[in-house]
């Protein structure tokens, strides 16, 4: 068993280090053989000299390190906001048909919505800084652990809390106790999504509207074609949003270790 | 003290249960009377489906009757309460807390003191024979241990009723009898009284003081036996009973029960 899933971990390692040699290699060939100027495709060499001037200088004089920030700063705020009301709201939905029939409405409205949809209507309330960008963001990472939340509370095994009742815990106990650790996994699961949405949002919000942050940097090197930066950008984006998410899949580890168990 | 004289801890007089509206409802009871008295150990025995399961959820407070009276003490049965134990066919461990948490789960709630909280979780973890397991998850253990587990959480309130649905259902064969042998020394240890459902004549012959025995649905009480193997077997707990008593009883049983499936 545990040979095969060692195995197993080899052998998807090994694919996934095929996948991108391959990638590279094929965008290193067509770069050498020209097809295209190397202003749309810039050569791997010319974007990891980019990559390092840009880790030393910054962009636009502003050192790449704030603009991580920047962008990390949103996502923070929005996030924290997202998961303390979306969990009592949501275990509160689950507990009770009433709550759930006012938000949930709300909730099935707006989510399907393009968020740059509702974006430009933020911006002539809340202002082009950084409260337009906070809402948005969190708006986008509430639905996904609200739901998370419902649906953890009305799957919960009720006899857990039937027995946790003749074991004499009390309605309140039963709630921290029980319930809410019950809920958990989901609840984890659901924050996991909602960072996600929210990452992929903030970049698109930085690209509409803003003076720092690492989708405003791909925005503005776009104005001057400069296609280095903007791959630049983009590995940066993937390859922090792959460590938020390993992050956060080693806090499940720890947290919610006895996940699959319930 | 003979056994009638024994003080009967929960009294349910002409009851009735009816799951579902009336158009489309399920009669699962019918007019059940029935005494538990203090110290002894019922079997219920019945058919698939009979409602014995609703019988126990009514003695746990977990459901209401439709008719009649489930008493313990003198007074209604309102809701679930710690004074009635409940061991469920699956081990309901929680799995965010340890062996030990689990067992300590009961007493806390209660807001024991911390060092009565501990000396109740070595007592019953050695009951069950899991001492040294305190600190593991309750994922890593085997399906008999879990079941000791959620004995020893019952145990360590102290209830004045223990009520267990098919507790060795999913149990294998020799786990089952050594199971077995448990219930029935920590029954005689602790003076418990027990209401154990099963659906294994052996099991409820080799453990039961009195064995009820249901009708198909709606349940009735159909027949009750008064048993005394348990005590033989507690002396000498391999022994093999060649009683014929042992051997009519089961058949009666098994006839009941069998004349209930086909009609
Ligand atoms: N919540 C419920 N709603 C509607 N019908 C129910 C409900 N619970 C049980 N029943 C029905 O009531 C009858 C008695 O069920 P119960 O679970 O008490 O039987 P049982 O004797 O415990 O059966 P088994 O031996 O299979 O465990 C069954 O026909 C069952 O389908
Ligand atoms: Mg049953």
């Amino acid at each position: 068993m545990i040979k095969r899933i060692f195995k197993n971990f080899k052998m998807s390692t090994i694919l996934t280090i095929i996948t991108w040699t391959i990638i590279l290699s094929f965008w290193y060939i067509i770069t050498k053989l020209e097809i295209f100027t190397s202003t749309l495709v810039p050569s791997p060499y010319k974007v990891w000299t980019t990559f390092i001037y840009i880790l030393n200088k910054g962009y636009n004089g502003i050192p790449l390190i704030i603009h991580l920030l920047a962008s990390f700063e949103r996502l923070f705020i929005a996030l924290v906001l997202a998961i303390i009301t979306a969990i009592p709201l949501g275990l509160l939905s689950g507990y009770s048909r009433r709550v759930r029939a006012i938000i949930d409405s709300i909730v099935e409205f707006y989510r399907p919505l393009p968020p740059l949809a509702y974006y430009t209507l933020l911006i002539l309330w809340f202002g082009i800084d950084n409260t337009s960008k906070i809402v948005l963001l969190y708006l986008a990472g509430f639905a996904p652990i609200y739901i998370a939340c419902v649906s953890a509370v009305t799957k919960i095994n009720m006899d857990y809390i039937l027995s946790a009742k003749s074991l004499g815990a009390d309605s309140k106990k039963i709630f921290f106790k029980i319930v809410l650790p019950a809920c958990l996994p989901e609840i984890f699961t659901g924050i996991r999504t909602a960072v996600g949405v929210s990452y992929t949002t903030l970049v698109s919000a930085e690209m509409i509207a803003a003076t720092s942050g690492i989708g405003w940097m791909v925005l503005d090197a776009s104005n001057f074609l400069k296609s280095d930066v903007i791959i630049v950008g983009i590995l940066i984006m993937g390859l922090t949003g792959i460590l938020i998410d390993y992050g956060l899949r080693y806090l499940e580890k720890k947290i919610v270790y006895w996940k699959g168990h319930v | 003290m003979t056994k009638k004289d024994r003080k009967s801890l929960i009294d349910i007089k002409d009851l009735h249960l009816e799951y579902g509206m009336k158009n489309n409802s399920i009669h699962a009871l019918d007019g059940i009377n029935l005494k538990i008295r203090q110290g002894e150990f019922l079997c219920l025995l019945g058919p698939s489906g009979c409602g014995k399961s609703s019988l126990l959820n009514i003695i746990a407070g977990f459901i209401k009757p439709t008719r009649g009276s489930c008493l313990m003490e003198g007074k209604p049965i309102t809701g679930p309460d710690w004074h009635r134990g409940v061991v469920f066919q699956s081990p309901t461990l929680y799995p965010w807390m340890n062996v030990r948490e689990n067992v300590e789960f009961g007493p806390r709630m209660r807001g024991l003191p911390e060092d009565e909280i501990k000396e109740i979780k070595d007592h019953f973890l050695e009951q069950v024979k899991l001492s040294g397991f305190g600190e593991k998850n309750t994922f890593e253990l085997s399906g008999g241990m879990k079941q000791r587990v959620a004995l020893a959480r019952v145990l360590a309130n102290y209830p004045q009723v223990i009520l267990m649905d098919e507790p060795l259902g999913a149990l294998d064969a020799l786990t089952k009898v050594n199971m077995q042998i448990l219930i029935r020394d920590i029954w005689k240890e602790n003076n418990s009284t027990i209401f154990l459902i099963t659906h294994d004549i052996d099991e409820a012959l080799k453990l039961a003081t009195r064995i009820v025995v249901m009708s198909k649905r709606p349940g009735k009480i159909i027949k009750e036996f008064n048993v005394a193997f348990t005590h033989e077997l507690f002396e000498n707990p391999k022994y093999t009973i060649h009683s014929d008593e042992y051997f009519e009883i089961k058949e009666e049983i098994l006839q009941i029960i069998n004349s209930q499936i086909e009609e």
